[in-house]
């Protein structure tokens, strides 16, 4: 760290690292020096990794695959006119996963030398070989060609590490003091950076080195009405991205407006956070003073940054083939979509409704060349004009839908967690037909438009959900009238995407993220993209949430 | 050398500190040794075991402040990390929200620890007993137990000396029907290992699952309901419970922006909020859900009533907060226990006309910050009272209810059973509402 970085912070009268450690990271606290020094080199990794796949081997394991991972992250926290924290955090480590008696074994270790290594993939083996004991069905991988020695690189154009820390504080104090010159109570605002140097080696032999990036801008703005007690908060309208800083870098033609009225201003490869900021204050006192809502039945138009999460939840978690098969099913839950839900060929959606799942959408979270267990990435249908005709799938799973391929979607949040089936990007297609949202409005006599999104809920088989939002405004004969408040619908996943009456087209089209996605036991995170263009959803049910207390 | 002694700790930080050229210093070890299994579709799917000590180093040089951590113990390391907090310290901007180090404490001693831990083998056994009680009544189980002994210690300049170990052991199990038309669920968690029994948990939740098929669909709305302790408190997720006691914040409730704000600016201490029936309070000796002895801060924990006969007794002051306030610093606590009555669930039951039983809530989150509603939804076991028994097994169901309501509406109190560290009563509440029906299973 070179003192620069916190020279003149002291002005601005920003605050010290008292905040301990940091939500989700990892690893311990270094210098951000640190974050850009190069991690081993391949030769090296190369030779630890055979070190691994040679030990499960002669310790019996017919299959084995060693992850060697250096995770970086750095968050910067403030609120109105102070730092609050600035953490950068490293965790370096090896995972090792193989297969004895035809059951799966795990350990990992944070001695990365050959001896450490080996003596990971024995503990490995032995947990295997234990497990096997009680085990039913042996494991069955889906055939997996190896790649050799090969990279993939995210294609960004600046390493956030590489900005100084002056900057990047710099630009959420400006922020910050944006909204509170705008009339706001307060701002917390916050800047995550992540990247992932892995390196996975396994016995159908591939070595692939990836490096992958993501970051994550965001604010909370709240106004207070000390009269009356009130207080409402708006969030950011960013996303976490697949990207370096160039995301913080807004251009114009990455802008998308809302609907004619509606104030909203949606982001695609290019955050503006000024300019979001600027709206959120205005919008967080609109809040305060907007009208609630009247529940009943209303059309929804759904902007992407909203309907990014609905899709998450609705379509890509039961679409989780490990739910479906009944893996989860003491805490995240299982699936409606079982294999005899498709095979009656229900519909799942309308017939506008075309979702695909794909782990190489540039700037995205999901997207890297080969996934934690050596499958290189792909594109696939989950759900073609409203039929469901795909599941999301690792290699262990693949026999039981009858394929002889993974999709590529295995994943761990570290090199100390076992990797598993997680959730690639999974998008609604925009429509075909030219379709600008100002005429997907027009159509709509009674409806409400939501922007940004809010509470979120659904129960454990995917069926039942009930969404909140940001921004809500009313659309009344064709048009924006008013801004809304208290609004939250609750629908029926199929109920839900068969009512989707229009999609807007690919102009409109941008990526919501899930920085922090949840599964397994113990819990691990993953971050996946969702795109969409702002969609219409006929006769949805709306609530009113505004109640009193004491 | 996950678990270091008193002693060992003790010497360890006195060497870290020994160091330190700062004007204050504070340094801080935690160690946990543990294991786990999981298994689902009545077959292990992972397994795995944890063995880790960290150091965290705080230098500070007037208000300014630097944290550096490390996890190998040899005095080079040691040195460096030390050095490496008192660099980032000397950069550091000073802090608007500085307040010096504690002094000497003294500290309650809970009694946390179990003489015996479970091994690999007792919790594969532990996870095979669960798998075989539900395949030989063609029932499919998936379950998680996860366990161990950790450790915390703390050091600083100004005298300070703290220590701590605890153990402690989770089991959950969901247990369905081979058709997926029922579900059932147990949880529990114990400081001893030894007070553990998996397969009975497994058997409350098989007959859970085996009574739950064939559940019949109600009218959303309005209706009494008894929650289980699994239902008012989670581990792992939001919980109705959980959710407000946690979020007892003085700081945000001053600042306006919480459900204990004031209307004209301050919190509602001293307000009667709810039903005079409910006390809550911490207290790190409770013998069945001990708590920590300090938190984070190194402030000593002790009884402390957060609601007394429905009145707001006390909020959390964090030591910054507290010191703005002219009040004392509430060292924040990891468990609550929800004072209750000597009635079991059966009991409740018995005493309900009509009503709802809820096993488990689910994907809670919050609607409303400014009056707590939450949304979320029934799981694994749903059943309709009439006259004093369970009549049938009813659909799931979402509600949107706020537990400052909830705890406005009680028809009766049972007797706290441990949950999640915490004791926790099952409640009757009369008009609790359920806004749609969901058909999971």
């Amino acid at each position: 760290m070179k003192r620069r970085d916190f020279v003149g912070l002291t002005g601005l009268a920003a605050g010290a690292l008292f905040l301990p450690s940091l939500p989700g990271f990892g690893g311990t606290l270094v210098d951000p020096a640190r974050l850009l020094e190069p991690g081993a080199d391949t030769t090296i990794k190369k030779r630890l990794a055979d070190a691994g796949l040679n030990a499960a081997k002669a310790a019996g394991a017919s299959y084995a695959d060693v992850r060697i991972g250096r995770y970086l992250n750095q968050g910067v926290f403030t609120r109105e006119k102070q730092v609050q924290n600035i953490a950068s955090t490293e965790s370096y480590g090896v995972g090792i996963r193989v297969i004895a008696n035809g059951t799966w074994g795990f350990a990992s270790t944070n001695n990365v030398s050959e001896a450490g290594i080996a003596k990971a993939a024995q503990l490995a083996v032995q947990i295997a070989k234990a497990n096997s004991k009680v085990q039913k069905e042996k494991v069955q991988l889906a055939p997996q060609k190896g790649y050799g020695e090969v990279s993939w690189k995210a294609p960004i154009q600046q390493n956030a590490f590489e900005v100084p820390i002056k900057d990047k504080v710099d630009l959420l104090l400006g922020v910050n003091a944006k909204a509170l010159d705008l009339g706001v109570s307060f701002i917390n605002s916050v800047l995550f950076q992540v990247n992932e140097q892995k390196y996975f080696a396994s016995t159908d032999g591939s070595y692939i080195d990836q490096d992958v990036h993501r970051i994550y801008p965001t604010f909370s703005v709240t106004a207070i009405d000390r009269a009356s007690g009130k207080f409402r908060s708006r969030q950011a309208l960013s996303s976490p991205v697949g990207m370096g800083y160039e995301y913080l870098m807004p251009k114009a033609a990455d802008k998308v407006a809302g609907p004619t009225g509606s104030d909203i201003i949606g982001y695609k490869y290019s955050y503006d956070m000024l300019e979001d900021v600027a709206s959120a204050a205005k919008q967080v006192k609109q809040k305060l003073t907007a009208k609630s809502v009247t529940p009943g039945k209303y059309d929804l138009v759904l902007d992407p940054h909203h309907l990014g999460l609905t899709i998450h939840e609705s379509v890509g978690h039961p679409l989780e083939l490990d739910r479906v098969l009944g893996y989860e099913a003491n805490f995240a839950g299982t699936s409606f979509a079982t294999l005899e839900w498709k095979a009656k060929n229900i519909p799942y959606g309308s017939k506008a409704v075309n979702i695909v799942a794909d782990k190489t959408q540039v700037g995205t979270l999901g997207a890297v060349g080969y996934d934690d267990e050596g499958v290189k990435t792909r594109r696939w249908d989950l759900i073609k004009e409203g039929r469901l005709v795909d599941y999301e799938k690792i290699r262990d799973q693949a026999h039981v839908v009858g394929q002889d391929h993974s999709d590529g979607c295995c994943y761990s949040q570290s090199w100390q967690d076992v990797q598993f089936q997680r959730m690639p990007n999974v998008s609604l297609q925009p429509g075909t037909a030219k379709l600008s949202v100002d005429e997907l409005v027009k159509g709509v006599d009674k409806g409400i438009y939501i922007a940004g999104n809010g509470s979120f809920s659904i129960d454990q088989q995917r069926y039942n959900f009930q969404f909140g939002g940001q921004v809500f405004y009313a659309i009344e004969k064709g048009k924006i009238t008013e801004m809304l408040e208290d609004v939250a619908y609750q629908a029926n996943t199929q109920e839900f995407w068969n009512s989707c009456a229009a999609v807007c087209d690919e102009s409109d089209y941008r990526f919501f993220g899930a920085f922090n996605d949840g599964k397994g036991q113990p819990s691990q995170s993953s971050a996946v993209s969702h795109g969409s263009s702002t969609s219409r959803f006929n006769g949805v049910n709306v609530i009113n949430t505004a109640r009193k207390i004491g | 050398m996950a678990i270091l002694s008193k002693d060992e700790a003790q010497t360890l930080l006195k060497k870290v500190l020994s160091y330190s050229t700062a004007d204050e210093c504070e340094a801080s070890l935690r160690g946990r040794t543990s294991g786990n299994i999981r298994y689902a579709r009545n077959s292990v799917s992972t397994a795995g075991s944890q063995n880790s000590v960290s150091l965290a180093v705080e230098s500070r040089f007037g208000k300014r402040s630097g944290i550096a951590t490390c996890n190998e113990f040899d005095e080079t390391t040691l040195r460096r990390c030390v050095q490496r907090a008192e660099e980032i310290a000397h950069l550091a901007p000073e802090s608007p929200e500085y307040v010096a180090l504690l002094g000497p404490q003294t500290y309650l001693s809970p009694p946390s620890t179990a003489t015996t831990l479970l091994t690999a083998i007792t919790r594969a056994q532990a996870a095979a007993d669960s798998m075989t009680l539900c395949a030989a009544k063609n029932l499919t189980a998936a379950g998680f137990l996860d366990g161990g002994t950790s450790f915390v210690a703390k050091r600083n300049s100004k005298g300070l000396e703290a220590y701590q170990q605890s153990t402690n052991t989770d089991f959950s199990v969901t247990v369905r029907t081979a058709d997926g038309r029922g579900s059932g669920y147990a949880i529990a968690d114990v400081t001893d290992p030894a007070k553990l029994n998996a397969k009975a948990l497994t058997q409350r939740a098989a007959d859970k699952a085996l009574s739950s098929v064939n559940a019949k669909a109600i009218e959303p709305g309005k209706y009494t309901v008894i929650l289980e302790p699994a239902a008012l408190m989670a581990g792992d997720d939001l919980s109705l419970l959980g959710g407000m006691i946690f979020g007892m914040g003085a700081r945000e409730a001053d600042e306006g922006r919480s459900f204990l704000s004031k209307k004209g600016g301050g919190n509602r201490k001293g307000e009667k909020l709810f039903d005079e029936r409910i006390t809550i309070y911490s207290d790190p000796m409770n013998a069945e859900a001990p708590g920590n002895a300090f938190d984070g801060d190194g402030l000593p924990t002790k009884r402390q009533t957060w609601i007394e006969k429905g009145v707001v007794k006390d909020l959390f002051y964090t030591r910054f907060w507290a010191e703005k306030s002219k009040l004392p610093a509430t060292a924040f606590p990891n468990g609550f226990i929800m004072a209750g009555g000597t009635q079991s669930t059966t009991e409740l039951i018995k005493g309900t006309a009509k009503g709802i039983l809820v096993t488990r809530l689910w994907y809670i989150r919050e609607v409303d910050p400014q009056t707590l509603l939450y949304t979320g939804l029934t799981r694994d076991g749903t059943f309709y009272i009439e006259n004093g028994v369970i009549k049938f097994p009813i659909k799931n169901l979402r509600f949107n209810e706020s537990p400052i309501i909830m705890l406005n509406n009680i028809e009766a109190i049972g007797r706290p059973q441990r949950l999640a560290g915490c004791m926790v009563p099952p409640l009757k509440i009369r008009d609790f509402t359920f806004t749609s029906l969901s058909d999971a299973i």
